[in-house]
């Protein structure tokens, strides 16, 4: 498949989003779940690039926090007590790609001093490092979910357009079924009559695989669509005819032609499913305390001081819409070069 | 008439298609809502296995669906554990509220949507296209949780609207003020549903016209010298009126599925909220109930969506009738 620019550059900015998701360890400067018990809602940290003498310097640093005596809850900066940031410090371990241990984080402040570059949560914790590390939940449960459902989407749709017949039919109907409900009711539904309280590792493989499996109907559907064309081709019944198997038909002049159709609806269905788990995480539904993903950082927002007052816990909701301007430009691209590609044959 | 017995039967069918397939899912998951009671101490086991004998949990998958069946023909729908009630009592005024604002919306939306789309089809390429196509790539990324949060920011900083909720605790009498009252805490919520819709509307009616702008019949009836504007809603419309009604069912899915959000956040007590409690308390009869409710509404705006086509498209009539 020849890639045209756009695409190329989209397809990096969108794989550069997952490498930062995937090395978040090595990229945060703490753990996600590290309370500071005594810098509640500390507003973004500042980066001072003169020291007190009015002297420049390259390396930026960071001055330690006190609490005001008379007001709790607003905090001044020290600016007797300030440290210099530093790069590739050790820090609190953490498994790198979830394989190798590893100490070194890209950046990070000495203690006593604390660096929050978005903020602190209520318990103190960086909101930087948890953005991160919830990227990788939100971003993988996303893209996982896609594959499961392109999936199931390919499996049912090209055997069903190819066999026809009464199992066409039952897939039909089925994905009909699907299609009827709302999705988020679906989705809630599936959800409702799984376990609630279950270690963060298995909710993630429990959210992908069911918005997965609630999202197989629209490209089951779409599939199926193709192979039932493709199968009356000249081609398809010369290779039959020469005695191909019909695992071999499908696979071989099936498949191909579906592919544009599974990589635009990857493209359109992966910012779905984000926004899926980004919502039931956000309902309560998905991975809980202290484990962060996107939907459930967003959840302390109903929260009426945290919605008014702290700004910086904003940042995983509006992290997002450049999240999602880059896979819908993705889709929109990948749909136009395949529709070029339908009209120049 | 034949074509619309047709398509009410299938949606019964639907229907009842959902229904089972919720009673399977119920049969696969673990655990109910009297395990919880189990944990306490002060209720012994025989109380709960009495309760569980009392509700029917006890027996097995065809029976309750059968059970749950007559039920629902005695217009009950079940019986709630947590509410110690039959579900429908439950159901109705939630989803009366739900309507409300579904409703309320897909009007609005649609009425945003179609003349900000001929709009912008007609001045295709000009700036006012590229504008719009711009704010409708932002509304569309911004995702609906965010939007919804930043309605409640809006209210709960400039108190111009109410932070949330049906109507005023201050009960005011008369008709009149009970309904602007309701009127002014639907103003946000739809608001918020309407940008949500809006990108996927405006896109879809734009390709629409735009295909039946470029039409034959559109080019014969502008070489004839008829004004652009009656061209634009006399001609080029009703042709690209029938995949738009098809969208229109399609959209109230999607509409059902961000209203639930916004429920949540600006807690309208619609269907949303108490199919949320019933999850966390394992309220099967509820949630079956609320997921019914929810497909029958899709289900019903599909119907109407085919109604329409009858009606607007003379092919699928003259089909219908032979």
């Amino acid at each position: 498949m020849k890639l045209n620019r756009t695409i190329m550059v989209l397809l990096l900015a969108a794989g550069a989003l997952h490498i930062f998701a995937l090395c978040a360890g090595f990229l945060a400067p703490y753990d996600f779940a590290q309370q500071n018990r005594d810098l509640l809602y500390v507003p973004p940290s500042r980066l001072h690039f003169n020291d007190p003498q009015g002297r420049w310097h390259l390396r930026p640093a960071i001055c330690g926090l006190a609490e005001l005596p008379n007001s709790p809850g607003t905090y001044a900066e020290d600016r007797s007590r300030c440290l210099p940031v530093r790069f590739l410090v050790r820090g609190s371990e953490y498994k790198f790609l979830g394989i190798f241990h590893c100490s070194r984080h890209l950046f990070g402040v000495d203690p006593p001093a604390r660096m929050f570059l978005l903020g602190s949560d209520g318990y103190g914790r960086d909101v930087l490092s948890r953005l991160l590390y919830g990227g990788q939940l939100s971003l993988f449960c996303g893209s996982l979910a896609t594959i499961l459902s392109l999936s199931i989407g390919v499996l049912l749709g090209v055997s069903a357009g190819y066999y026809g017949g009464w199992f066409d039919a039952v897939v039909m109907r089925c994905a009909e079924l699907f299609l009827a409900l709302p999705w988020i009711y679906l989705l809630l539904a599936i959800r409702a009559f799984l376990p609630l309280h279950i270690s963060a590792g298995r909710m993630f493989f429990l959210l992908f695989a069911v918005i997965g499996f609630v999202g197989w109907a629209r490209p089951a559907r779409l599939i199926r669509g193709v192979a039932l064309s493709g199968k009356e081709r000249g081609y398809l019944l010369a290779a039959r005819g020469f005695g191909g198997s019909d695992l071999y038909l499908m696979k071989r002049h099936l498949l191909p032609q579906a592919s544009s159709i599974l990589v635009t609806q990857a493209g359109l269905l992966a910012p779905q499913y984000i926004l899926a788990e980004v919502t039931l995480s956000f309902l309560g539904l998905g991975v809980g305390e202290p484990v962060p993903s996107w939907g459930n950082m967003l959840a302390t927002l109903l929260q009426y001081d945290v919605l008014v007052s702290y700004w910086w816990m904003w940042a995983p909701g509006l992290l997002l819409i450049p999240v999602f301007l880059v896979y819908h430009a993705l889709g929109n691209a990948l749909q136009e070069s395949a529709d070029c590609r339908v009209y120049s044959q | 008439m034949r074509y619309l017995g047709f398509r009410l039967l299938q949606s019964i069918f639907l229907l009842l298609g959902v229904s089972l397939l919720s009673f399977i899912f119920v049969e696969a998951a673990p655990g109910n809502y009297f395990d919880e009671m189990r944990l306490n101490p002060r209720i012994t086991n025989e109380t709960v296995a009495q309760l569980r004998q009392d509700y029917g949990l006890n027996q097995t998958l065809p029976i309750r669906y059968v059970h749950w069946l007559s039920s629902v023909s005695r217009g009950e729908l079940g019986f709630s554990f947590a509410y110690d009630s039959p579900v429908a009592p439950l159901l109705w005024s939630r989803a009366r509220n739900t309507l409300l604002l579904t409703g309320s919306s897909i009007a609005m939306a649609w009425l945003v949507a179609l003349p900000w789309g001929i709009l912008s089809a007609a001045k295709r390429k000009a700036w006012i296209d590229h504008a719009s196509s711009v704010i409708m790539a932002i509304l569309l990324a911004a995702p609906d949780v965010l939007l919804a949060l930043g309605l409640l920011l809006f209210a709960a900083r400039t108190r111009l609207l109410p932070v949330g909720g049906l109507a005023s605790l201050a009960t005011k009498s008369g008709m009149w003020p009970e309904v602007r009252d309701v009127a002014v805490h639907l103003f946000g919520p739809v608001l918020i549903l309407v940008l949500i819709s809006l990108p996927t509307l405006v896109r879809h009616v734009r390709a629409a016209m735009i295909e039946a702008i470029d039409s034959p019949c559109v080019h014969a009836a502008r070489a004839h010298g008829i004004p652009r504007s009656r061209i634009l809603c006399r001609h080029a419309l009703p042709l690209a009126l029938n995949p738009l009604i098809s969208l229109f069912a399609l959209s109230l899915g999607s509409l059902l599925s961000a209203s639930l959000l916004v429920e949540v956040v600006m807690s309208w007590p619609g269907l949303g909220p108490l199919l949320l409690d019933a999850i966390l308390a394992r309220d099967v009869y509820v949630i079956i109930g609320s997921v019914m409710i929810a497909s029958l509404f899709l289900i019903g705006g599909m119907l109407l969506g085919d109604v329409l086509l009858f009606l607007v498209d003379p092919r699928i009539r003259t089909e219908g009738l032979a």
